[in-house]
């Protein structure tokens, strides 16, 4: 087996690198602060000269989604990265993608809000990025990366689960993750699928011009029918609901034996991994459940850790508690829940988090 | 009544086989009708059927893939340009080519189609300009005519309330990944053989990557109108024609 292939990186740049060695066809992208270096990163590499991956600059985010609804539309895995304002920007699209079922990826590298806010790191489009973020009744599946190493490896796992679920991806970073240098093991480059493999693959849907073997296919989100159009709708929940029975994945730790359970995800929980620490050293039997898919949401495992015992949760978030409103419904009134966050591109410190779970949790009156 | 039994060397027109047999949602003496068959007809002619890829918009012809036998992608309303441009690019071989009417592609849509211009993508617009949005109920566009009367402008378009209609065609020819921009209509069967040889041109210059190329149809909307097939056609020769002039804006 070769080495493993080590590198020191920024959470963007790997974004970057592991679309490439994904097989990625298409990159369609706007600068904006904290994420630009995606892009950037994409140019320098030329990947259109090794792999063919196209990698264009559009003139603004809505165009930009639309670049990649085309691509996707015609089988093809094309991405696109952008920060929260852009993302704003990307609602429109990102509706068409879920109504019209195209699979494709987004990054979301979040800054603080709202309007042009700040670009220092924020966690403040939970809410969008979860709950729809646009008009209609549609989930992205949302994965949520607490360290390089994960910007890197949710590429293809996002990837892989759109074109499962024929659904659009979102990876919600943050600007302390976009920005951070880690360690990062990257995987070897996998070729791009040939047009062939596409075709054999996605021939039920996509356009890439109709063979005489099959009707035309048209990617389309309208059904003025409205019996035709709840079809469409109950499909879609149908599906959502799959990726809830299927795809949820968390990570939990030292929650075992925990009387009370931090609930962060993102660079949050990796502060908060501290807290975990600086409490179990004082002898207080706290864990730390993460969320790694928002959506899907991890109810079950914190539901089950409701009716064993748990005696209260902390939701900590670097917004003004928007995760927490899901933690609570999944504790559904069993335990105190309460919410910790920062905002504005503020950080918080392990040892404010822990005071946080004292004052609001374990001493509450 | 005898029945009369056609050669087949006698035969000197038929329907494109490409040219579905959906009825159409097109109000009758509409000139979507009539510019869908010369697509499909061209696409048939030049053999490309299995390389064709239509961008349908948000209007009156976002039913465009009901009618014509390729495949299709419906973009939200004006972002067919950026759709096309996704396609093309991961699909350089293919005839990628976008259908819009004049809110769509000249209002909401502006930004889009004047990058995709810009930018010099390899795909051709077909470009229906009739000054109105027919599918929302006969608004005002940014194309319509100082004085005319839509949903929103009862009184006439009055400049100083509703500023002045532009002629997007003119502006795009002066970018320089523009390769070929005409003006044509379809209001005679003159002006329709004119036109087709319009959208010919427009679909070779994308199959040979000359740039981008947009053929502008000064149509008819004689239901936001309010008047009669024959009627709309003459308004369209008596107001529309002088103010957006048929023939070529740029060809290199």
């Amino acid at each position: 087996m070769a080495d493993k292939e080590v590198k020191l990186m920024k959470g963007n740049e790997v974004i970057a690198y592991a679309a490439i060695r994904y097989g990625c066809d298409g990159y369609f992208g706007y600068p904006i602060t904290p994420q630009s270096e995606v892009m950037e990163t994409l140019m320098e590499l030329k990947p259109w000269e090794t792999t063919g991956m196209v990698v264009l600059q559009a003139e603004s985010e809505i165009a930009s989604v639309n670049m990649l609804y085309g691509g996707a539309a015609t089988g093809k895995r094309v991405m696109t990265s952008s920060s929260s304002p852009g993302v704003s920007l990307m609602s429109e699209g990102m509706s068409y993608l879920a109504g019209a079922e195209l699979p494709c990826l987004i990054v979301n590298c979040q800054r603080g809000g709202p309007g042009l806010g700040t670009i220092q790191p924020s966690q403040g489009d939970y809410f969008q990025a979860c709950k729809g973020g646009a008009h209609g009744d549609f989930h992205l599946i949302v994965l949520a990366p607490n360290s390089v190493q994960e910007m890197h490896d949710f590429v293809a796992l996002a990837f892989d689960l759109a074109f499962k679920y024929r659904n659009p991806a979102m990876i919600l970073a943050d600007g302390a993750i976009g920005q951070m240098m880690e360690k990062v093991t990257l995987a070897p480059q996998r070729p791009r699928k040939t047009d062939a493999e596409i075709e054999a693959e996605c021939k039920s849907w996509a356009i890439y011009g109709k063979p005489a073997d099959r009707a035309r296919n048209v990617v389309t989100s309208l059904e003025l029918r409205s019996e035709e159009m709840e079809k469409i709708n109950l499909r879609l929940q149908a599906k959502y609901r799959a990726m809830e029975e299927n795809e949820v994945r968390y990570e939990a730790v030292e929650c075992d034996d925990a009387d009370y359970v931090i609930v962060a995800f993102g660079s949050s929980a990796r502060i908060c991994s501290a807290t975990v620490e600086l409490a179990r050293a004082e002898g207080l039997k706290v864990g730390l459940l993460r969320p790694v898919t928002l959506y899907p949401f991890p109810k079950k495992p914190i539901a089950e850790l409701a009716k064993r015992g748990v005696k209260g949760f902390l939701s900590a978030e670097l917004n003004a508690g928007q995760m927490v409103e899901d933690v609570r419904l999944a504790v559904n009134g069993l335990v105190p829940v309460e919410h910790y966050g920062r905002q504005g591109g503020s950080l918080f410190t392990p040892d404010e988090v822990y005071r946080a779970l004292k004052d609001k949790i374990i001493n509450r009156g | 009544m005898c029945e009369v039994e056609l050669k087949k060397e006698n035969i000197v027109y038929a329907k494109s086989s490409l040219m579905l047999d959906n009825v159409m949602h097109y109000c009758p003496g509409c000139s979507h009708g009539t510019v869908h068959k010369l697509i499909a007809e061209i696409v048939e002619e030049m053999g490309l059927q299995s390389k064709t890829i239509g961008v349908s918009p948000v209007g009156c012809a976002v039913f465009a893939y009901n009618y014509i036998d390729v495949d299709w992608a419906e973009a939200a309303h004006g972002r067919a340009c950026a759709v096309a441009t996704g396609i093309k690019r991961l699909h350089p071989n293919k005839m990628v080519f976008t259908y819009q009417g004049d809110g769509d592609l000249s209002a909401i849509g502006t930004c889009e189609t004047i990058h995709a211009a810009a930018r010099g993508e390899n795909i051709a617009v077909v470009y229906i300009n009739n000054a109105i949005y027919g599918m929302t109920g006969g608004q005002m566009a940014p194309t319509t005519l100082l004085g005319m009367k839509t949903a929103t402008t009862p009184y006439g378009r009055d400049p100083r309330l509703n500023g002045y209609p532009y002629k997007i065609a003119d502006m795009l020819a002066h970018l320089d990944g523009v390769c070929y921009i005409t003006r044509q209509s379809v209001h005679t069967p003159a002006n329709v053989r004119k036109c087709k040889k319009a959208i010919r041109k427009a679909f070779e210059n994308a199959m040979a990557g000359k740039g981008f190329s947009m053929v502008e149809v000064v149509s008819t909307c004689n239901s936001g109108w309010k008047l009669s097939p024959v009627q709309a056609n003459e308004w369209l020769e008596q107001n529309m024609l002088p103010f957006y002039p048929l023939g070529d804006v740029k060809d290199i």
